[in-house]
């Protein structure tokens, strides 16, 4: 649905043009029907990469391409949605106005206009604002009316820049119904964020990109249950001398009712560990590997990076 | 129809805005108070508030040619709206030339209304208005569809305090340009003589769409004149937009 192919964008700044890049030969594959999360601190490229695809700055070098053709061809935008980051929109145009405009552009006939127009504006929860001016319009509202106007053209592709970034919990959790509605409907979703729990729900992958650079993509459950953060046994029954051996394996023994807890901060010393319980004489009720959450693995990512 | 639709949209832009509205009752004022001129005057009266109706429509037209013309465009991209629009399956050059069409209609709107404040200035100290008052305001018309295609031009790759500089100084020479080419052409250095020469025929010359005097002193305008003009100022904006165009499609909107 979507491909890169070293993806780089210098931009020239300052008086002297200094080199600054933004987007570091990025290769990337979004399959049809999936919602892809792209994570990254701010400057880290995300924008640069959405606004590349939507045609709206050109790499310095590299290819991209949507639903197989070429990001250039103006045609393929007329089967994809797109939200700006921090969107503004023609405020003096109603919510009802604003949609025809964007549905005139897409060529899109007065009498369907005009249905997709009410289901729109019921979908994204704006069915009594349609007539009033954007510029009443709270940060929310214009949030899902621009929403609504990457829907208008029913796309195969919906590219969305930031959609939660200023929204409230309540707003937030409606976009995030959106998005899902969008993939029951089978549409593909590509979206950036740096609001991590969002992405944990909605998800099928991510890509994590940080100074212009992709650090690392997949499905979250895979980035996640690669690492072990620490793994936690339980134990009964060891005696108290045995105990103080766990701290020369870096381990942390935690009393617990009817036993101990004892806390390794990684795999490699399981086995020994184990071996010491027995030869304290306890017995092992459970060992639960502590995998870290995405936004552990995003910070790490971007300190090792 | 993507193109109209565009501008459609900057025609219902600037009036929402109500961009034009000050300028506008200012001109249709000071028209309106050239009809006292007749009391200050001791000849000529009907011909001295023609003059000053024709050059007040020109003078304000201008004025909106160039401030709605260089914003129309680094608008849209100061306030990202550019952002959407260009998202949709538009081509740049339909964008511009949507803005252009847009803004066009805004000046025949406000030129029309100030054509009929000053028919109606007309109507009361001479009589019904004659058509080489009309063709005066339609070589404004003209000009300023001219200057909208240079406004345009600067504002797709430069900011609009710049754009507002170099429209101006392109008006201020184009109104000159037979007096670079007259006092060039006296130059002792062959190289200035030369370069008058050549600035003369690139350079838009704006003298051509003044027609006031004649139309205040009743001088005929032939047929040929008003569609060698006409032509002229087609293909001079249409080649500005073509430029335009080039540069846009290149721009980034970072």
């Amino acid at each position: 649905m979507v491909k890169t192919e070293k993806l780089t964008k210098n931009y020239k700044v300052g008086f002297l043009g200094r080199k600054m890049t933004a987007l570091q030969g990025l290769d990337l594959e979004v399959s049809g029907g999936e919602v892809f999360g792209f994570l990254g601190p701010n400057g880290a490229g995300k924008t640069t990469t959405i606004k590349i695809l939507m045609g709206l700055i050109f790499p310095t070098s590299g290819k991209a391409w949507i639903m197989d053709r070429p990001i250039g061809d103006v045609k393929i935008r007329q089967m994809v949605g797109y939200l700006p980051e921090t969107p503004y929109f023609y405020d003096y145009l109603t919510g009802e106005e604003f949609l025809h405009f964007y549905g005139q552009l897409l060529g899109i006939s007065s009498d369907v206009r005009k249905k997709r127009i009410n289901d729109l504006l019921r979908l994204v929860g704006l069915e009594g604002a349609g007539g009033l001016q954007l510029r009443k319009y709270s940060k929310g509202m214009i949030q899902r009316i621009g929403i609504a106007q990457a829907l208008i053209n029913e796309p195969k592709l919906i590219i969305l820049d930031e959609p939660m970034s200023g929204l409230d919990p309540i707003g937030r959790k409606e976009v995030r119904d959106i998005i899902l509605g969008m993939k029951d409907r089978g549409v593909t979703v590509f979206f950036s964020t740096h609001i991590i729990p969002d992405v944990e729900v909605i998800c099928d992958r991510v890509g994590i990109l940080n100074k212009g650079k992709l650090v690392s993509v997949g499905k979250i459950e895979d980035l996640v249950g690669q690492k072990v953060k620490s793994v936690e046994i339980n134990v009964r029954g060891l005696k108290e001398g045995s105990l103080s051996g766990f701290a020369q394996i870096g381990a942390t023994v935690t009393n617990v009712a009817g036993g101990a807890l004892i806390s390794l901060p990684g795999e490699e010393h399981l086995g020994k560990a184990l071996d010491m319980v027995r030869q304290g004489g306890g017995q092992v009720v459970s060992v639960v590997p502590v995998k870290p959450s995405l936004e552990e693995i995003f910070i790490e990512e971007l300190k090792q990076a | 129809m993507k193109v109209l639709a565009i501008a459609f949209n900057t025609f219902r832009e600037t009036i929402r805005e109500k961009i034009l509205y000050n300028l506008l009752i200012f001109a249709l004022v000071i028209i309106g108070a050239s009809i006292l001129l007749q009391e200050l005057t001791f000849a000529q009266q009907v011909k001295i508030v023609k003059d000053m109706c024709l050059a007040s429509i020109s003078i304000f037209g201008i004025i909106m040619a160039i401030f709605v013309g260089i914003t129309l465009v680094s608008r849209e991209i100061e306030r990202k709206s550019i952002y959407a629009t260009l998202a949709k399956p538009v081509h740049r050059y339909q964008f511009l030339l949507g803005k252009y069409v847009g803004l066009l209609i805004i000046l025949a709107v406000n030129v029309g209304v100030m054509f009929l404040g000053m028919a109606m200035v007309v109507y009361v100290i001479e009589g019904p208005i004659g058509p080489l008052m009309f063709w005066a305001v339609y070589f404004t018309f003209l000009e300023l569809c001219l200057i909208t295609s240079i406004a345009l031009l600067f504002s797709t790759f430069t900011t609009t305090t710049l754009s507002a500089t170099f429209t101006l100084a392109l008006f201020v020479i184009g109104r000159m340009s037979g007096d670079i080419k007259y006092f060039g052409g006296r130059s002792s250095s062959a190289f200035v003589r030369k370069a008058s020469e050549v600035l003369y025929y690139i350079l838009p010359n704006l003298q051509n769409y003044n027609i006031r005097a004649q139309a205040v002193y009743n001088e005929p305008v032939g047929l040929d004149y008003i569609l060698w003009v006409t032509a002229g100022c087609l293909l001079y904006s249409a080649a500005l937009i073509v430029l335009a165009s080039i540069i846009f499609q290149r721009r980034d909107f970072k």
